[in-house]
């Protein structure tokens, strides 16, 4: 910490660290309570006032991963003796293990969790990829209307998506994307795309132009150049642009729900869609929304650096 | 390396006009220096020559060949920018290198490190070379961007006002070791500046650029002593050339209310009477007891050898170099006159000096 100049400053910072102490608990609640759901016996899950203290099992995640049918009449105790212990988790909750043959029957959501990573992660990398090229063109390229394009580019955001989720829906329907994974990461691309232009333009602007110069004038090309210089230099641009892309793509629900049913489902339609019949298992939801946070959470804190240099930029200058 | 010669170049941004109609021609192994104010068009002349911009109009011919249609990589030049531009997270002997690992040459591994080694001696970086370049002092930059340069053999050496960027005693420094080095390596070299007094010190012949087009090209002495118009007077000399409306009668000029009548030489002398501009440089000036016109002193400047004198005469300033030794102050009255030698004698209108013809 800074040496604090004065008392009314020494006051302020206290009061500034109370108001971010409470920012981060309001924004961590909600974290908190569905990460503690997922680790609750199901039926602590739902209690009037919720239940803090409790001994934290793994049965939500259990259930999350195989298949699992309700049972008609309790299980025979040489059966349940003789289950290993994960298998009697599922009985105490009224409900038996799908297994064809000997195997276990894994549930649909390690499918769905790879649908999601799929789609997020190819639909970034060619948002970020095509919007790199793009934005470096119009920074360093005169073209003829290039404000106009860019503004068309922007334009493309203006419209809430939702109200054209019927239209594409049809289309969709029509040229045979339903339920693809190449569709939805069109979808995304689209998305994604006019922000990772504007956004990379910002970085490339950045980049002084006599770095490409020196290095045309050294005898190289112009896509050397590019690769050599500018990309490496752009580095921070791409990744804070990367996850930007990538969280949008991953947390996508309505068009998602709407495009896909089975074979790419992305994780976030699935999850809600285990509700099940009867009674909805909370915990088992949790657990899976637990799971699929995860990803989004590690590659925002790999870089973390370069995405807090990406919401300031703009602000710092050599 | 190379001559260069621009043909009737124009070069426009816009409704701009950067360059214009501008012909000019750098002998091999010169150094030649191209001077002029901020927005002459110095740097875009730099940029043509290097293929960073296209001409307007004309040809950019480099020993011997038309550059019109050659890509930046194949003129085969180097370029020193202003601000220093060295690859960021390079170290030191990376950027020095980049240049050698083009595509364009195909050097041996041995042969890249034997130039780095005798780039870096040269300039006095050897110790730098494993440093990255955000380490590096102002004038360490300079050195690594111009090592960039002499690595290889380019056909010329283009340089935009190296030395701006540096504190006084640095360019000082840096200025003797790049005419050194030109002279080592045996160059073609055009330096932009528009400091008179690196162009002065450094050129082997000095162009002087206004507004896009050539005032007056000679060596130094020549643009010193016989400036061609009114422009170049003003622009190169410290302080500037001394300049006052006269009248051109019968060989003499009539300046400042007929207080101060100077005989002209040369052309002047049979040049058509009427309203001319006097100009007449401030070590030109002899100030004693004896000479033909009274002022008083307005300003004095102490330059440590000298003093520059400020003399006022009824309306009209005029600078006067003085020796520090002779006693002036400020609001006392001094007489002064001009040696007639050494006045010009310029169009009052179109400004061209008409003593030196």
């Amino acid at each position: 910490m800074a040496v604090v100049s004065s008392p009314r400053k020494a006051v302020f910072n206290r009061l500034a660290i109370v108001g971010v102490l409470i920012a981060t608990i309001v924004f961590l609640a909600p974290i908190y309570w569905i990460a503690s759901t997922a680790f609750k016996p199901r039926e602590l899950a739902t209690t009037v006032p919720p239940t803090v203290f409790f001994t934290p099992e793994i049965t939500p995640f259990i259930k999350l991963f195989v298949k699992r049918v309700q049972m008609t009449k309790p299980v025979d105790k040489a059966t349940y003796d003789a289950a290993p212990w994960w298998e009697q988790r599922i009985y105490d909750g009224g409900e038996r293990v799908l297994r064809t043959g000997g195997a276990v029957q894994l549930s649909a959501y390690p499918d769905r969790f790879m649908n999601s990573l799929i789609v997020a992660v190819i639909s970034t990398i060619l948002a970020v990829g095509f919007g790199t090229f793009t934005a470096y063109g119009f920074s360093r390229f005169k073209m003829a209307g290039e404000a106009d394009l860019l503004f068309f580019i922007l334009s493309t955001r203006m419209l809430p998506p939702i109200v054209v989720a019927i239209p594409m829906f049809l289309m969709y329907r029509a040229v045979g994307l339903n339920d693809t994974h190449v569709g939805l990461i069109i979808l995304y691309v689209a998305f994604n795309l006019s922000f990772s232009v504007w956004l990379m333009k910002g970085f490339m602007d950045e980049i002084p132009k006599e770095y490409e110069e020196a290095a045309l004038v050294d005898g190289y090309s112009r896509m050397q150049a590019f690769f050599k210089i500018v990309l490496p230099e752009a580095a921070t641009g791409i990744a804070a642009t990367a996850v930007f892309c990538f969280i949008t793509a991953w947390n996508e629900y309505a068009f998602a729900l709407m495009l896909t049913n089975r074979r790419a489902q992305t994780a976030p339609p699935f999850i809600p869609s285990q509700l099940g019949s009867g009674l909805p298992d909370w915990t088992t939801i949790a657990a899976g929304t637990v799971l699929f946070l995860l990803p989004v959470a590690i590659f925002t804190f790999v870089l973390r650096k370069h995405l807090l240099r990406g919401v300031t930029f703009g602000a710092i200058r050599k | 390396m190379a001559n260069v010669r621009l043909d009737k170049v124009t070069k426009q941004f816009g409704a701009h006009t950067a360059v214009r109609d501008l012909s000019l021609d750098i002998a091999d192994g010169e150094f030649f220096v191209l001077l002029g104010p901020t927005g002459a068009g110095k740097t875009t002349i730099l940029r043509l020559i290097a293929g960073l911009d296209k001409p307007t109009a004309g040809r950019i011919v480099l020993g011997g060949e038309d550059m019109s249609d050659w890509t930046v990589a194949q003129r085969d030049v180097a370029l020193v920018f202003q601000y220093y531009s060295l690859y960021p997270r390079y170290t030191v002997r990376q950027n020095l290198e980049f240049p050698l690992k083009s595509k364009v040459h195909s050097y041996s591994r041995a042969e890249i490190d034997e130039r780095i080694e005798r780039a870096s001696k040269i300039l006095r970086i050897s110790h730098l070379l494993e440093r990255k370049t955000d380490r590096l002092s102002g004038g360490e930059m300079q050195r690594v961007a111009i090592g960039r340069a002499i690595v290889r053999e380019p056909r010329v050496f283009l340089m935009d006002e190296p030395l701006s960027n540096l504190d006084a005693k640095l360019r000082e420094a840096l200025r003797a070791e790049l005419k050194d080095l030109q002279m080592k390596l045996g160059g073609t070299f055009l330096f932009v500046t528009h400091d008179q007094i690196e162009a002065m010190s450094m050129g082997d012949k000095v162009g002087v650029l206004n507004d896009g087009q050539i005032a007056q090209v000679g060596t130094p002495q020549e643009i010193y002593n016989r400036p061609r118009d009114t422009f170049v007077a003003t622009f190169v000399g410290s302080p500037a050339m001394n300049l006052v409306p006269g009248d051109l009668a019968g060989g003499k000029v009539t300046a400042i209310d007929g207080k101060l009548v100077v005989p002209v030489n040369g052309h002047a002398g049979s040049a058509q009477a009427g309203g001319v501009t006097l100009g007449f440089r401030s070590e030109d000036i002899r100030v004693g007891p004896d000479e033909a016109t009274e002022a008083v002193v307005h300003d004095v400047e102490n330059h440590g050898v000298e003093q520059i004198v400020t003399l006022r005469i009824g309306g009209h300033l005029v600078k006067a170099t003085v020796p520090a030794n002779v006693p002036v102050t400020v609001e006392s009255k001094v007489r002064f006159g001009v040696d007639a030698a050494k006045v010009h004698c310029f169009d009052a209108k179109t400004g061209v000096n008409l003593t030196a013809g």
